[in-house]
């Protein structure tokens, strides 16, 4: 994540340095930093090995000795039940990029209006949504659920795209961006300017706002992917399943089926790429926030 | 999760414990009286492998006839199935049919979110044993599910490393404890089997073995007797065995497990009628050499088992086509082509005595093709099945079960102590709930 600005922050070559000193390394930051890099990388490294497993291979080799079953894991992941993990990764993309889409939208509205209007119950509204930040969507999945049946929703892709569009955390984010990045004189320039309060949002204050924006629709994006007690309340029909789901149906067959591990395992680990390939895509965004700002004071 | 069961409960358990009558009452009370004329479509909730094209068999068969079409949605298995039902009954939401396993009927009963459909399953009960018959009437007059399969126990061994070892397949429980010490003496690296605290339904089945009847009813009161002297002795066995070393203490379906079994590190296993399925993939390597046998038994000449896993075919109330329903459901689980395609699609090992010596059941597993009448030992096996006792909070017992017996198993300590904890426990949340509980 922090490679691009690391390399802007490089000076040129042969610019200002001396001769290099050796440098020392603090040995327990190190190895402390070490030991934790390990401790999330290892079951990383276990998924993408057992994922090359097949089936008989699985329990009866050594734990990180690859296997020879990738391929075959994939075509059989793939011709499960007539293709539908795909169905799944995809009904998880729709799920989680347009929920978060629509969530930064939100977040960005409300963010805004949050940081830069001055009205009443400004703060006590703003309380009530640190609150929500508190409280673990979790508990609100089944309340959720017996709302939206009364709407008749249950059971659709609105049922888990709808509850996930309000995101406490997102609206504070980005109020807190907001009131950072958004100076008032540049509000204040644009109103002497004519324009009106939807352009000076729309045009003025938002770029300001994309590096802020982006980590609300990052942390939504992954919220969403990774979430699964609401879709499970709220879905019924396998095909509408995201990803988290399916895999779980897979795992949980009954007591006289075994469990597809080697599928499950598969499906795991190609479950992350999308998420890895939007960071990746996603980060150089980040960095803006060095560059853009209106008034220097 | 106790959020969504406690509201009804307060109603509707007294209904439940008192039984037949109030039990009779609410399954039928709603619409299922105002006759369906056009055609029907209903949806089933099912974790079966394959049921969806088990489903098109009825859709383009029989169903066709009747005007009456199945959608099936696959779900995930386990108690969170049956939290996930009561949710969307909550909501009115329930689809028509649910697979629910048989311990879970009494808590989806007792929060009226099944139907009683003993008006319209026909003469379904003749296609059943009765031990498997009675756990879907909850011991009333009502009918509240139709039972698709069972899950028999059976002994399994490794027939090759009994005869290396010089050991016989074990009748009773008592040489069940011999030749796992006998076993210790003459490999001390190797066990005979061993006692997973994970498996609360291995140790239920076993129970129901020992003759225990874990919730009954009494009056209009629930009685729980998991500390009953049947299952004390189970336990006190199991609990010896672990404290003296003479089988292990490890928990089963981890990879250590599996690779145990596929090394003949552990060289028997108690286990049901679907283990070919789970040891195909668990120890691959053995293939041809294991064997099964009845359980051991606590008395000379009884012939009892247990059981561990099983499932049924329930009407929700929610439905407004039960007459329908029902009818799909007793075609599922009794009709010939139905349980044969079952049997293929899904692997169940089917309730309805007719079925198991029929169809896919006619040959041994590929697992055990060297026990050429695997099926047929089975179906002598399942006969002998004892009756069992389910009450509406099995969930809290399970769960209490893998906490004080897990730890009791790991510090090898005795299992009176967690026995106790979990009647004492279960009794607590029964009462909790707000159902009357005979002390």
């Amino acid at each position: 994540m922090s490679s691009v600005a690391l390399r802007k922050a490089e000076p040129a070559a042969g610019t200002t340095r001396g001769p290099a000193r050796p440098r020392r390394i603090a040995l327990v930051p190190t190895l402390t930093l070490l030991l934790g890099a390990v401790y999330c990388l290892l079951p990383v490294a276990w998924v993408v090995i057992a994922s090359t497993k097949s089936g008989s291979e699985l329990f009866s080799t050594f734990t990180f000795w690859p296997g020879t079953g990738f391929a075959d894991n994939v075509a059989d992941l793939s011709a499960y039940r007539d293709g539908v993990y795909w169905q799944w990764m995809g009904n998880s993309a729709l799920y989680a990029g347009l929920g978060a889409l629509l969530s930064t939208c939100v977040s960005a509205v409300s963010g805004y209006a949050l940081a830069v209007y001055r009205f009443r119950g400004r703060e006590s509204l703003f309380n009530v949504l640190l609150a929500g930040v508190l409280m673990p969507p979790v508990i609100l999945a089944i309340p959720q659920y017996l709302l939206l049946a009364k709407a008749d929703l249950t059971d659709s892709y609105l049922s888990v795209l709808l509850p996930q569009i309000l995101s406490p955390y997102g609206v504070y984010l980005a109020r807190i961006y907001a009131a950072a990045a958004v100076p008032s004189d540049v509000v204040e320039a644009g109103r002497m300017d004519g324009a009106g309060e939807w352009r000076i949002f729309s045009r003025v204050a938002l770029p300001m706002m994309v590096p802020g924006l982006v980590t609300v629709f990052l942390f939504q994006f992954v919220a969403i992917w990774n979430n699964f007690l609401l879709p499970y309340i709220m879905l019924s029909d396998d095909e509408k399943f995201p990803i988290t789901l399916g895999l779980y149906t897979l795992l949980e067959q009954g007591a006289n089926t075994p469990a597809l591990y080697t599928l499950v395992i598969t499906g795991a680990f190609l479950a992350v790429f999308p998420l890895v390939a939007l960071f990746l895509v996603i980060q150089r965004f980040w960095s803006l926030d060095l560059l853009s700002g209106a008034v220097k004071s | 999760m106790p959020y969504t069961k406690r509201r009804r409960l307060v109603s509707s358990a007294v209904a439940v414990a008192l039984g037949a009558t109030a039990l009779a009452a609410c399954g039928s009370s709603s619409d299922d009286d105002a006759a369906q004329s056009g055609p029907v479509s209903l949806t089933y909730w099912t974790w079966t492998p394959g049921m969806d094209k088990v489903v098109d068999l009825w859709n383009k068969g029989p169903g066709k006839k009747e005007q009456i079409t199945v959608t099936v949605k696959k779900q995930a298995s386990g108690d969170t199935l049956v939290t996930k039902i009561l949710t969307a009954h909550k909501a009115g939401k329930a689809p028509d049919l649910v697979q629910a396993e048989y311990q879970a009927l009494p808590t989806l009963v007792s929060n009226d979110a099944l139907a009683d459909i003993g008006d319209d399953v026909g003469d379904a009960k003749s296609k059943f044993a009765d031990g498997v018959w009675q756990q879907t009437t909850l011991g009333t007059d009502a009918v509240y599910a139709v039972p698709q399969d069972i899950g028999p126990m059976m002994f399994y061994y490794r027939e090759d490393l009994f005869k290396e070892y010089g050991l016989s397949v074990p009748a009773t429980w008592e040489e069940f404890a011999e030749t796992a010490r006998a076993l210790k003496k003459k490999a001390p690296d190797k066990d005979l089997t061993t006692f997973s605290a994970n498996d609360s339904g291995l140790f239920a089945g076993l129970a129901q073995q020992a003759g225990a009847r874990w919730w009954t009813t009494s009056g209009d009161k629930w009685k729980v007797g998991i500390d009953d002297a049947a299952t004390k002795r189970v336990a006190e066995f199991w609990g010896g065995l672990v404290e003296e070393g003479a089988i292990d203490n490890q928990p089963m379906y981890t990879p250590a497990w599996n690779k145990a079994l596929n090394t003949g590190k552990q060289i028997a296993w108690v286990s049901a009628v679907w283990a070919p399925g789970t040891l195909t993939t668990a120890a691959p390597d053995t293939k041809g050499k294991w064997a099964m046998a009845p359980l051991p038994q606590w008395g000379d000449g009884e012939s009892r088992t247990g059981s561990w896993g099983g499932s049924s075919t329930g009407v929700t109330t929610d439905s407004g086509n039960k007459e329908a329903a029902a009818k799909f459901a007793t075609w599922l689980n009794t009709d010939g082509d139905a349980l044969n395609a079952l049997a293929k699609e899904g692997g169940i090992y089917p309730a309805s005595t007719s079925a198991q010596l029929s169809g896919a059941f006619t040959t041994a597993p590929e697992y055990f093709s060297n026990q050429p009448d695997f099926y047929r030992k089975a179906a002598d096996i399942a006969e002998t099945t004892a009756p069992s006792a389910w009450g509406p909070n099995v969930n809290v017992a399970y769960t209490t079960f893998r906490d004080a017996f897990g730890a009791a198993a790991k510090n090898k300590s005795g299992f009176t102590a967690a026995l106790t904890t979990m009647q004492e426990d279960t009794v607590a949340d029964l009462k909790k709930q707000g159902f009357g509980v005979a002390e």
